[in-house]
C-alpha cells in the first residue's frame, strides 16, 4: 500500500503497510469468538425462556375423581345442573374454578354426566325439561336428553364424563376443558 | 437566552437534520388529499390506546378472581374511570374502523405495488396485530362473554389435527379457563402485541420515508420496475413539497375530528360492560362477541357443518396469504382503481359479505330464544274460536318450548319457520310426521310427547292459516 493510496493520508504510511494483515485477521478472530459466545449465551437464555413460555404446550391434563354431590341431589328420571371445583385450581382462579355439568339420573343406579360445553364451539348448553333437549345459545345446536346430537352445527353429541358412585356421592373424572381434540373419555373421539 | 438553548439542543441533537429526513421529507403534492389521512388517524388511535390503556392498568387487576370487580370499581368509584374505559373501548372501535379504511384506500390506490411491497406486508401484519389487540382486550373485560369467548377460541384450537389438545393448553395456560388464562392474555394485550406493533410500526414508517408515499394514481400511468423509481425520484425533485407544513394540515384536521368523535361516543354511550361475572356456573347467558368479530360469529353458525373445520382452519390462512402476498403477484401495472374493476368488485364484495354477516350476528336468527316459551304470549287471534282440543294444543306448543325456535305473531325464535301459516304448507299427516320424527334442523319429539299430546298439538297447528288461504291437502287422496 503506497502513501498515495492511503485514504487517511497520514505520515505513518510505513506503519500501516505492516499492520493491516494481522489486525484484520485478529479482528475477525475476535468477531468470530464474540459471535460464537453470543450464540451460546442466546441458547442459554433462549432455551429456558421458550421452555417456560411453551411449557403449557407439553403439559398433559391430570384428571382426578371429584364429587358433584350426594346421590339424593339427583332425582330419578331428571337432569340437574351440578357443579364441582376444578381439582387443579389455584388461589387466584376466583369463580372460574367452579365447573358446571349436567347430571342425568336414568334410574337408581345409572347416570350420565355431560359437560356443559357444546361440542360445536364450547358455549354453555341449557337443559329444557319439557322438550327434553339441551339447547345452545350461541349457534343453535341442540342435543337429546341422552346427549346425542339433535340439530344444528355440533359435529357430535355432548361430551360425557366418566363417573362412579362412591359412598353415596356421584363422582366424575374431571380436570380439563373438553374439546374435540381432548374429550372427557379416552375412547370418546 | 431561548435562542442559545435552542442552538445548544440543535448542536447536541441535530434536530434540523432529523426534521429534514422525517417530518420535513418531500412528498408528491398529489398526496395532499383527504384520502391520505387514514394512516396518521390510525397512528393517533394507537397513541390514544397506549395512553388510556396505561392509565387503566393503574387500577385494573389482571387476576381471574378480581378482574371483574376491578372493572366495576373503575366504572363506579374511580374518578373518571368510566370515561377512560369508554375512551379505550371507542378508541379500539375507531382504530379498527380507520385502519380498515386505510387498508381499503391503499388497496384501491395500488399503493402496495413496486417498490412498496414491504410497506404493504408490514401494514397487513399491523392490521392482524390490531385485531389481536381487539380480541385480547375483549378477554381482559373479564366477564361472561370473555369467559365463553375463551371457550370458543379453545374449541377452535381443539379442531387442529394432531396438536389440538396441546394448542388448547398453550392458549389457556393449562387444561381449564382459569387464572393463568387471564394472566397470559394480559401479558399479550399489554406487553407482547403492543411491542410487536411498535416494532412493525417503526418498520412501516421507515419504509414510508425510504420508499416514499404513493402518489395519487392517475389512470393510464403504469408501474414498471425499470422506470418507476427514477420517475418517482424525478417527480419528488421537481415538484415535491415538504410533508410538514405543506401536507400535514388535512391530517391534523382529521385527527382532531377523530379525537372529538371518540370522546363524544365515550361520553354519550359510556363504557362497555362488564356483563355478568365470569362464573361458568351462571349458565343463563347468551355469549356474543364484540362487533369486530360478529361476521365470524355469524359464519360459524351458518357454515355447513361438514366443511366447517376446513373453513375455520384453512380458509383464513389462504385468504391472509392472498392478501399479504398481493404485491408479489400483482406488483406492477395500473394503480388507479378506475382501471382496476376487479379491485373495486373485491372491496364491494368484502364489505357486503362482512356487513351482511355482522348484521345477522346482531340478532342471531340461528339461536333459539331461550325464554320465548315462558315469556311470549299466544296471539289472541290464534286461540279465538278454537275447540278445547285445539286449545290444549296451543298450550302444549307453548309448554313444550316449541316457540324457542318457532315464532307466532312475530314473537319467538327464528331457528325454525314461523308457524302462523303452517297449515297452508303441511297437512295433518305431515305435521304428525314432522313432530314425531323431526327432520332437517328439527329434533324428533316422538319420545317426549304422548300420542294424545301429538294429536292436540297437530289439531292446533291445522288451524294456523289465514281464512283466505286454503289448507294444504294431500294430492294422493283426491
Amino acid at each position: 500500500m503506497s502513501e498515495t493510496n492511503s485514504d487517511c493520508g497520514c505520515k505513518k504510511a510505513t506503519l500501516t503497510k505492516e499492520v493491516p494483515a494481522p489486525s484484520v485477521s485478529r479482528r475477525n478472530l475476535l468477531l468470530k469468538i464474540g459471535a460464537g459466545l453470543n450464540a451460546i449465551a442466546a441458547v442459554l437464555v433462549g432455551v429456558p425462556l421458550l421452555g417456560y413460555a411453551l411449557s403449557a404446550f407439553t403439559r398433559t391434563s391430570k384428571n382426578s375423581w371429584i364429587s358433584v354431590g350426594p346421590l339424593a341431589k339427583f332425582p330419578e328420571g331428571e337432569t340437574r345442573l351440578a357443579t364441582y371445583r376444578n381439582p387443579i385450581s389455584k388461589p387466584w382462579d376466583g369463580d372460574t374454578a367452579e365447573v358446571p355439568c349436567w347430571v342425568r339420573r336414568i334410574d337408581s343406579q345409572s347416570f350420565q354426566v355431560f359437560a356443559i360445553n357444546c361440542t360445536h364451539l364450547g358455549c354453555p348448553v341449557r337443559w329444557f325439561q319439557e322438550s327434553r333437549l339441551f339447547m345452545c345459545p350461541c349457534h343453535g345446536g341442540a342435543f337429546y336428553e341422552d346427549g346425542s346430537h339433535a340439530s344444528g352445527p355440533p359435529p357430535r353429541g355432548l361430551f360425557e364424563y366418566q363417573h362412579k358412585v362412591e359412598s353415596g356421592e356421584l363422582k366424575v373424572l374431571g380436570g380439563h376443558l373438553p374439546t374435540l381434540a381432548e374429550p372427557l373419555k379416552k375412547d370418546d373421539m | 437566552m431561548l435562542k442559545s438553548i435552542a442552538l445548544w439542543l440543535e448542536d447536541r441533537l441535530h434536530i434540523a437534520k432529523l426534521f429534514e429526513s422525517t417530518g420535513g421529507h418531500k412528498v408528491p403534492p398529489s398526496t395532499n388529499s383527504w384520502f391520505y389521512v387514514f394512516g396518521s388517524g390510525t397512528l393517533l388511535c394507537f397513541v390514544l390506546q397506549i395512553l388510556t390503556g396505561t392509565l387503566l392498568a393503574f387500577v385494573y387487576q389482571p387476576s381471574a378472581g378480581q378482574a371483574w370487580s376491578s372493572l366495576q370499581y373503575l366504572n363506579n368509584e374511580q374518578f373518571l374511570g368510566w370515561f377512560l374505559r369508554a375512551v379505550h373501548n371507542w378508541g379500539s372501535i375507531f382504530m379498527v374502523g380507520i385502519m380498515s379504511a386505510h387498508l381499503v384506500q391503499t388497496f384501491l390506490f395500488g399503493a402496495y405495488k413496486y417498490p412498496r411491497e414491504l410497506t404493504w406486508v408490514s401494514g397487513c401484519c399491523l392490521f392482524l396485530c390490531t385485531l389481536g389487540m381487539a380480541f385480547t382486550g375483549q378477554i381482559l373485560r373479564f366477564d361472561q362473554d370473555a369467559y365463553w369467548g375463551l371457550g370458543i377460541g379453545a374449541s377452535i384450537m381443539g379442531r387442529v389435527p394432531f396438536v389440538g389438545a396441546q394448542l388448547v393448553h398453550l392458549m389457556l395456560g393449562g387444561a381449564m379457563i382459569a387464572g393463568e388464562t387471564l394472566s397470559r392474555f394480559f401479558s399479550l394485550h399489554v406487553f407482547l402485541v403492543p411491542g410487536l406493533i411498535i416494532a412493525l410500526l417503526s418498520l412501516h414508517l421507515r419504509l414510508v420515508l425510504t420508499k416514499g408515499i404513493n402518489e395519487y394514481p392517475k389512470p393510464g400511468r403504469v408501474v414498471k420496475k425499470e422506470s418507476y423509481a427514477v420517475e418517482y425520484e424525478e417527480m419528488i425533485q421537481k415538484t415535491g413539497v415538504p410533508f410538514v407544513p405543506n401536507v400535514i394540515g388535512k391530517d391534523l384536521i382529521f385527527s382532531a375530528c377523530l379525537i372529538i368523535a371518540i370522546v363524544t361516543c365515550a361520553l354519550v354511550f359510556g363504557p362497555q360492560g362488564p356483563s355478568g361475572p365470569p362464573n361458568p356456573t351462571l349458565i343463563h347467558t347468551a355469549p356474543a362477541p364484540d362487533f369486530y368479530f360478529l361476521p365470524i360469529y355469524a359464519a360459524l353458525a351458518l357454515l355447513p357443518a361438514y366443511m366447517e373445520t376446513f373453513l375455520l382452519l384453512v380458509l383464513p390462512v389462504v385468504l391472509l396469504a392472498i392478501l399479504i402476498l398481493l404485491p408479489f403477484y400483482s406488483g406492477t401495472g395500473e394503480k388507479s382503481h378506475r382501471r382496476r374493476p376487479m379491485a373495486v368488485v373485491i372491496v364491494l364484495l368484502a364489505f357486503l359479505t362482512l356487513g351482511l354477516l355482522a348484521y345477522l350476528g346482531t340478532y342471531a336468527p340461528w339461536s333459539p330464544h331461550m325464554e320465548a316459551w315462558s315469556s311470549a304470549a299466544t296471539p289472541a287471534a290464534q286461540v279465538q274460536g278454537r275447540s278445547p282440543l285445539e286449545l290444549q294444543g296451543a298450550i302444549l306448543l307453548q309448554s313444550k318450548q316449541c316457540r324457542n325456535c318457532h315464532a307466532l305473531g312475530g314473537e319467538g325464535g327464528l331457528r325454525g319457520p314461523a308457524l302462523d301459516t303452517v297449515a297452508t304448507r303441511l297437512t295433518g299427516d305431515q305435521l304428525i310426521r314432522q313432530v314425531i320424527q323431526g327432520s332437517g334442523n328439527m329434533p324428533a319429539y316422538g319420545k317426549n310427547l304422548r300420542p294424545a299430546e301429538v294429536t292436540a298439538l297437530v289439531a292446533f297447528m291445522e288451524t294456523l292459516r289465514p281464512s283466505y288461504q286454503p289448507a294444504a291437502r294431500d294430492s294422493s287422496k283426491h
